[in-house]
């Protein structure tokens, strides 16, 4: 009964969606007032009927209720009960629920904290937002109902892919979800912005904490991924420039040009047109990783629905969705009054350059995502495109692109001092070229990027710390007016010295991790060991464990460097009872200055088992520095200049926090 | 001029999802690896023979027979996997298989074939891995057809396993006997 609910509310809220799209868009455009305040219970009712469909499929999924297609196909009675809610998720069709739960929630937070966004604008801005919600909800309707039954229902289920049963990824996709689909309420501002024909300061203010929002989860989602990808695939890798990983960080980069453009627009003025631009492509590049991940027209390890029926279904909804606001880009945009001159260097110079790089940088991302496919169909050639890709063109575009963050938050809005900036930073220089010479010192053979890496994150880390610590003025004066000045700094200021010091310190957690890993791989028999950077690896003994629903055998390694001990590993090789797929979950010791990662491998059927052991120097710094940008992110979400005239108010911080 | 450039998003949105439009048709296959070499002569092969005091390896010797070439290695998993089936390519679908092993140590390959069988009718050691380039291969395992005019008429990027045995496989052999 519950599911057809579920179902049945689904349905309720397209009709609430339609009604969302079109009213309020009428009544804007004849200035018929009722109509368009409209909107706000359309939006919030809209809400409610999807968060009760999404409830009902995770009640569905808490109770194990095999009559559900997708339970029976995803779930199993024995799975632990945070993997059976995580299953609500981690399926084509329960997934594209939760995407349209996010883009409900985003249009009733524009609804609930809207009050002071003029009227036109509001009733704009969510009808396009409902205009998304129809096309996903047909989707599901029409070819990917979660809610379908199964007579006879089976008595248990297939099990949800052993894969996805971690931690990192149980909280991956909503994160994730909230970074990718909260772009959409920025686009739909553009899109309103648009039609109405005026872009100006106001708009900017309203759209920036959305779009900060957005950013900050996409951050945490994307690394929570890489988090797993680490912990759970096994091969001491953080990020593999596949197709899917690329489609959440295209927008990664784009947004974050997005969030520094807006600022130009806010501040002064100029860059109007190209922040619609950026306001559009941004969600532009979700619906691409959407369409990617879940057409099957590219092969990558994560794609879960191959379905050439969803792909036509989603390339309509894409071509729609982005053509259409490009259009009308193309038509309106040129019309649109540029403001704010200023010159070439100058805080807004540095901004145009920070978006320039940032957008080549995507670009190079899209091409080298889209390449194979695009070869493949004009000459039946295959190639794959990885690593070394990567490495030469985007690389070299990150560089400039740091070296640029450090000066740019010195410079003056209209002109700025580029002279005063670089001696200011000459400390921050001389740390740069000390980090360069340690590293090439320490590792004579190692790649020419490990010491260029180095010294951007040591570059930027050392000019962020310089540029608060001016900004505080923490050399003049006693410790209380020290103490009132930091306490008076906009909010705003410590996000973006936070979300630019997190950056250099992951910048250097991944260049140490890319640059000096070392592994070795090996057949052991308990008691043997092998030795790696200085550590000896000692294979004590390997036995059977049982899970809730999977058998392992556990590794037990003692690791001593010297002689002296330091620490215990237990890598696991699981085999789950369901799927019969086997499963590695690493043992890693952490410190700061580098992993010990250790995983045991298949036995060789004569005592012997494989082994394979990494040594990954930093790579604790790319979490630690991503938390610090989340958290950059969160601290400028909180800045009263949001809350005192600008229309959101605690709302974006709780959905933060939640 | 200036209209035209705020045209230009548009009209490369346009250009992909043309492009996605034709990816999508349900006969192509992402994964497929299709040989740039199928229907062109096959690489000549002339390698020193893997077991102890075997002649060299000439695939001109075979000229005239349908024959397969498997390229393997002793450090490959799935090489291991594919090894029972390989014996029904010469046993039930009487086409001779040529093993070539693939940057693999002599010593290494020989301990293979001797542990688990040797199922081919000649063995070739590519050492330095230079005729698999000739060859175009990803990997191990790959197989190739090559007719008796020389010329390589299917190839098979991965092992040979009960499915591709039968539905891959045996049809390619049966259309190069035609």
């Amino acid at each position: 009964m519950i599911p057809e609910l579920g179902h049945y509310a689904l349905v309720l809220a397209l009709v609430m969606a339609l009604a969302q799209a079109s009213l309020p868009m009428v009544g804007a455009a004849r200035g018929t007032r009722p109509w368009m305040q409209l909107a706000k219970p359309a939006a919030l009712a809209q809400f409610g009927f999807v968060a009760f469909a999404f409830l009902a499929l995770m009640q569905a999924f808490a109770t194990s209720d095999f009559s559900v297609a997708i339970v029976t196909q995803h779930s199993h009675s024995q799975q632990p009960l945070i993997y059976k809610l995580s299953g609500t998720w981690g399926n084509h069709e329960g997934s594209l629920l939760l995407w349209v739960l996010i883009l409900t929630i985003f249009g009733a937070l524009v609804a609930l904290f809207g009050e002071n966004l003029p009227p036109r604008l509001k009733a704009r801005t969510l009808s396009v937002q409902a205009m998304i919600s129809i096309g996903f909800i047909l989707f599901m309707l029409f070819t990917s109902n979660p809610f379908a039954r199964l007579n006879p229902a089976p008595l248990e289920g297939d099990e949800l892919n052993p894969l996805l049963q971690d931690p990192g990824l149980a909280m991956h996709p909503p994160m994730l979800y909230l970074g990718y689909v909260g772009f959409s309420i920025v686009f739909s501002f553009a899109v309103a912005a648009l039609i109405d024909g005026k872009v100006d300061a106001a708009w900017a203010r309203w759209v920036r904490p959305w779009c900060l929002l957005s950013w900050t989860c996409l951050t945490g989602g994307i690394v929570l991924g890489s988090w797993w990808a680490y912990n759970e695939l096994g091969w001491g890798g953080w990020w593999f420039w596949d197709p899917v990983e690329n489609a959440s960080f295209m927008p990664w980069l784009i947004g974050t040009a997005l969030l520094h453009s807006a600022l130009v627009v806010e501040k002064r003025g100029a860059l109007k047109s190209w922040t619609i631009l950026l306001s559009i492509l941004t969600f532009g590049f979700s619906l691409l990783g959407t369409f990617l991940v879940r057409s099957g027209i590219i092969t990558s390890v994560h794609a879960f629905a191959d379905d050439p029926t969803r792909g036509v279904f989603i390339l309509a909804l894409l071509t729609i969705a982005i053509g259409a606001p490009l259009t009308l880009f193309a038509l309106r945009a040129p019309t649109m009054r540029g403001g704010g001159l200023f010159a070439p260097l100058s805080r807004e110079g540095a901004l145009v350059m920070n978006n320039l790089l940032l957008a080549t940088m995507c670009a190079t991302v899209l091409l080298g995502t889209l390449y194979p496919l695009l070869l493949e169909l004009t000459t039946g050639g295959t190639v794959s495109v990885g690593m070394p890709f990567y490495g030469a063109t985007f690389v070299p575009l990150a560089l400039p692109l740091l070296l640029l963050m450090a000066v740019g938050p010195f410079m003056g809005w209209k002109r700025g001092d580029v002279r005063g900036a670089l001696q200011r930073l000459i400390a921050a220089g001389i740390a740069a070229f000390g980090a360069a010479v340690i590293a090439i010192w320490m590792k004579t053979d190692g790649p020419i990027l490990a010491p260029l890496g180095l010294a951007a994150g040591v570059w930027l880390l050392i000019g962020t710390a310089i540029e608060f610590m001016e900004r505080i003025h923490l050399f003049e004066g006693n410790a209380a007016r020290i103490w009132t000045r930091a306490r008076h700094m906009p909010r705003a200021a410590y996000g973006m010295s936070l979300a630019h010091f997190g950056l250099a310190v992951a910048i250097i957690g991944m260049t140490g991790a890319a640059a000096w890993k070392t592994e070795e791989i090996k057949v052991l028999q308990p008691g043997q060991s092998l030795s790696l950077q200085g550590y000896d690896f000692k294979l004590e003994s390997v036995g059977g464990i049982r899970g809730d629903n999977y058998l392992a055998d556990q590794a037990h390694f003692i690791v001593s460097a010297d002689g002296e001990f330091i620490a215990d590993l237990y890598p696991e090789r699981r085999q789950y009872l369901v799927q019969p797929m086997p499963t590695t979950e690493a043992a890693i010791r952490s410190t700061p200055l580098a992993d010990l990662y250790a995983v045991i491998g298949e036995p060789d059927g004569k005592g012997g088992w494989i082994v394979r052991v990494y040594h990954e120097p930093l790579v604790s710094w790319i979490w630690f520095g991503a938390l610090i940008m989340v958290a950059g992110g969160l601290t400028s979400l909180s800045d009263r200049r949001y809350r005192v005239g600008a229309p959101v108010r605690a709302g974006a911080t709780q959905v933060a926090k939640a | 001029m200036r209209r035209l450039v705020f045209l230009l998003p548009v009209l490369i949105v346009a250009l992909l999802v043309a492009a996605f439009w034709r990816g999508l048709d349900p006969n192509r296959d992402p994964s497929a690896l299709p040989s740039a070499l199928v229907g062109k002569a096959a690489p000549a092969v002339d390698l020193p023979g893997l077991a102890d005091g075997a002649p060299r390896l000439q695939l001109a010797a075979f000229k005239g027979k349908l024959v397969a070439i498997n390229f393997f290695a002793s450090w490959c998993v799935p090489c291991r996997a594919e090894h029972p089936y390989l014996k029904q390519v010469g046993a039930e679908l009487g086409v001779p298989v040529i093993g070539i092993a693939w940057k693999d140590k002599t010593e290494a390959s020989r301990a293979f074939l001797a542990e688990l069988g040797d199922p081919y009718a000649a063995t070739g050691a590519d050492e330095n891995g230079r005729t698999g380039i000739d060859f175009g291969i990803t990997g191990v395992p790959e197989t190739f057809l090559v007719d008796g005019a020389g010329i390589v008429r299917y190839r098979l990027a991965g092992p040979v396993t009960p499915e591709t045995l039968k539905g891959e496989l045996a049809p390619a052999i049966a259309e190069a006997r035609k």
